[in-house]
């Protein structure tokens, strides 16, 4: 099983990105859970999203403590990453931050873990003129993790939102996926 | 769920999955007030109607008072009808919740439990409905999304024909906001499985007039009490019957209970809801180390199962019953106290009680393993506390 925490504010899509992906991994035929931890509800809180993702069913039902992946969506909130020391070593940390990753691990003082990190904000903001990182923070876990396909995941894209917000609406969505899928950096 | 099912299901919230029930069984009447954790189930019951999905009527009250009171007037009248609700918002409709289960009418309301006030707290724990439990309705309590959604189309039925209303219960965030794997059933099936429905004494029904609710004093009350218990006495039966014909229509099984590596196992957790779920990792986990631990589940919490759990559970050596609720003053949670009743004609097994997760207090399966361990030694050491608190500080 796989356990992923999604960090990020409230009004910010951490809950939405959760839950696309396991609409995606369900799509690619694993058992799949997401859900979020809410404290009181407002925008600008910090909010813990988790999405597990399995070959077998789910029944677990308490909060994520020992995730394999941490994505972190407000680079204002990479100070909580606490958690780690309780990650496997080869653990994968997704940051939205203009950090490189070697800056990031030295910053935090991160000695395990493989660290991504993308400007998921200036992508945003190219694609849809404000900073709303989720979407593209999905392309960057994608590459990251390798938790669906990013064919996978923009096909999820497009079927969920394609009534919603039109055509023009998700091809931006795309290139923001697709941006963060080539642009993020290992180390 | 297989992999080979998991092909059919789509990703749904615990509470957008009870919507697709009620979208299925499109109820002729369903007054409702907003209160979180329920919000969701109407948001989407909502969009069905806006969508023309449902012919049925959505009637937005100014009140939960109101709701169930609306409810009760349209049920009354002759409708199917369902509603929604959680925690203060069914301590508001308190006084019209019992006069509905008095009138016999098969209303089914789905509770997504919440921590009751104050102080206030949006999380889960089942104080809402049980402070219901001796309103006269029928509670069953699911725990995971699957089961929401079954359970609710069940309940339907299951109601109309013990003439009983129902709260279908699921715990608050943890299962209505969590999204997982949910298979619908067709929708011709469902229909079909619930069928036409049209109360015995319809108030609609001008040409057969009757009054209903009339003052009853110390002439008739008590005898109208004693069918009225009676009757939710008998809907055990009725449960059966309609699982039967459940498993036939839909291939699932649903039972008052359920057991998970029972029958082998000395060491015992009586459970409801979600926490079921967690229960079961912990006991494969434990299981793996070769101890003999199980659960069982409890899906019908009224009518309680007295005599079928007595059957169950005598011969077991210790057992442990999880309640997500308090009672202030009483001798353990209310579980608890069914169920040392239910036992106290049995010699064995010895009994405890936690108290946990009440406002939404986080339990894990770490804490699980710690009770099993913990009755383990009860089989041998004295017992110096019956009821205790799992999960609290001080």
């Amino acid at each position: 099983m796989k356990e992923i925490i999604i960090i990020g504010r409230g009004g910010q899509g951490g809950k939405s990105a959760a839950t696309i992906l396991a609409e995606a991994a369900l799509e690619g035929g694993n058992f799949i859970q997401s859900f979020s931890e809410y404290g009181a509800e407002r925008q600008g809180a910090p909010v813990y999203s988790y999405c597990r993702i399995d070959d077998k069913e789910i029944r677990i039902h308490q909060g994520v403590t020992h995730p394999d992946i941490v994505a972190v969506i407000d680079p204002t909130l990479l100070p909580q990453l606490t958690m780690t020391e309780d990650m496997p070593d080869d653990g994968i940390l997704v940051l939205n931050t203009t950090l490189s990753p070697k800056d990031v691990r030295d910053k935090m003082n991160i000695r395990k873990c493989k660290v991504f990190t993308v400007n998921a904000t200036q992508i945003s903001i190219d694609c849809f003129g404000k900073a709303i990182p989720n979407t593209p923070m999905l392309g960057a876990i994608e590459r990251a993790a390798k938790l669906v396909t990013l064919d996978g995941l923009k096909k999820k894209i497009t079927d969920k939102f394609l009534r919603k917000i039109g055509e023009e609406a998700v091809k931006k969505n795309i290139t923001a996926i697709e941006r963060a899928y080539n642009e993020v950096k290992e180390g | 769920m297989n992999t080979q099912e998991l092909k059919k299901a789509q990703a749904l919230s615990g509470a957008e999955a009870v919507a697709h029930a009620m979208r299925q069984i499109d109820p002729d009447v369903v007054p409702a007030y907003p209160i979180t954790p329920q919000t969701d189930i109407m948001h989407a019951f909502a969009k069905f109607v806006s969508d023309g999905k449902v012919t049925g009527e959505l009637i937005c009250v100014e009140s939960e008072h109101s709701a169930m009171s609306a409810c009760v007037g349209a049920s009354g009248a002759g409708a199917r009808v369902m509603t929604a609700t959680s925690a203060n918002g069914l301590a508001l409709m308190w006084e019209i919740v019992y006069i509905a289960a008095s009138l016999r009418l098969p209303i089914v309301m789905s509770v997504v439990n919440r921590a009751l006030s104050g102080p206030i707290n949006i999380h889960c724990d089942h104080s809402d409905s049980m402070g219901c439990r001796d309103s006269g309705w029928m509670q069953m309590y699911a725990e995971n999304n699957q089961e929401a959604y079954e359970q609710t189309i069940f309940s339907m039925k299951f109601a109309e024909r013990a003439k009983i209303p129902i709260m279908t219960c699921m715990d608050g965030f943890i299962t209505s906001h969590a999204v997982e794997p949910v298979i619908l059933f067709d929708d011709a099936k469902v229909k079909a499985f619930i069928g036409d429905y049209r109360g015995d004494w319809p108030l609609l029904d001008v040409d057969k007039p009757v009054t209903m609710g009339p003052l009853d004093l110390f002439d008739y009350y008590f005898e109208h009490k004693r069918k009225q218990s009676e009757g939710i006495y008998l809907a055990k039966n009725i449960f059966n019957e309609v699982a039967e014909e459940f498993d036939r229509t839909f291939g699932t099984k649903i039972d008052v209970v359920e057991k998970y590596f029972f029958d082998d196992a000395d060491t015992v957790i009586v459970a409801m809801s979600s926490t079921c779920g967690t229960a079961k990792v912990t006991i494969d986990k434990m299981r793996k180390e070769g101890k003999k631990v199980g659960l069982l589940k409890i899906r019908l919490f009224r009518p309680f199962p007295s005599w079928e759990l007595r059957q169950i559970l005598k011969g077991k050596k210790i057992v442990a019953v999880l309640d997500r609720s308090e009672s202030f003053g009483a001798f353990g949670g209310p579980l608890f106290t069914e169920i040392r009743s239910a036992m106290y004609e049995e010699k064995g097994p010895k009994i405890v009680n936690y108290i946990f997760g009440l406002g939404g207090r986080e339990i894990d399966a770490g804490m699980i393993e710690r009770v099993f361990t913990e009755i383990d030694a009860y089989k041998t050491n004295e017992i110096k506390e019956y009821v205790k608190y799992l999960g609290v500080r001080g």
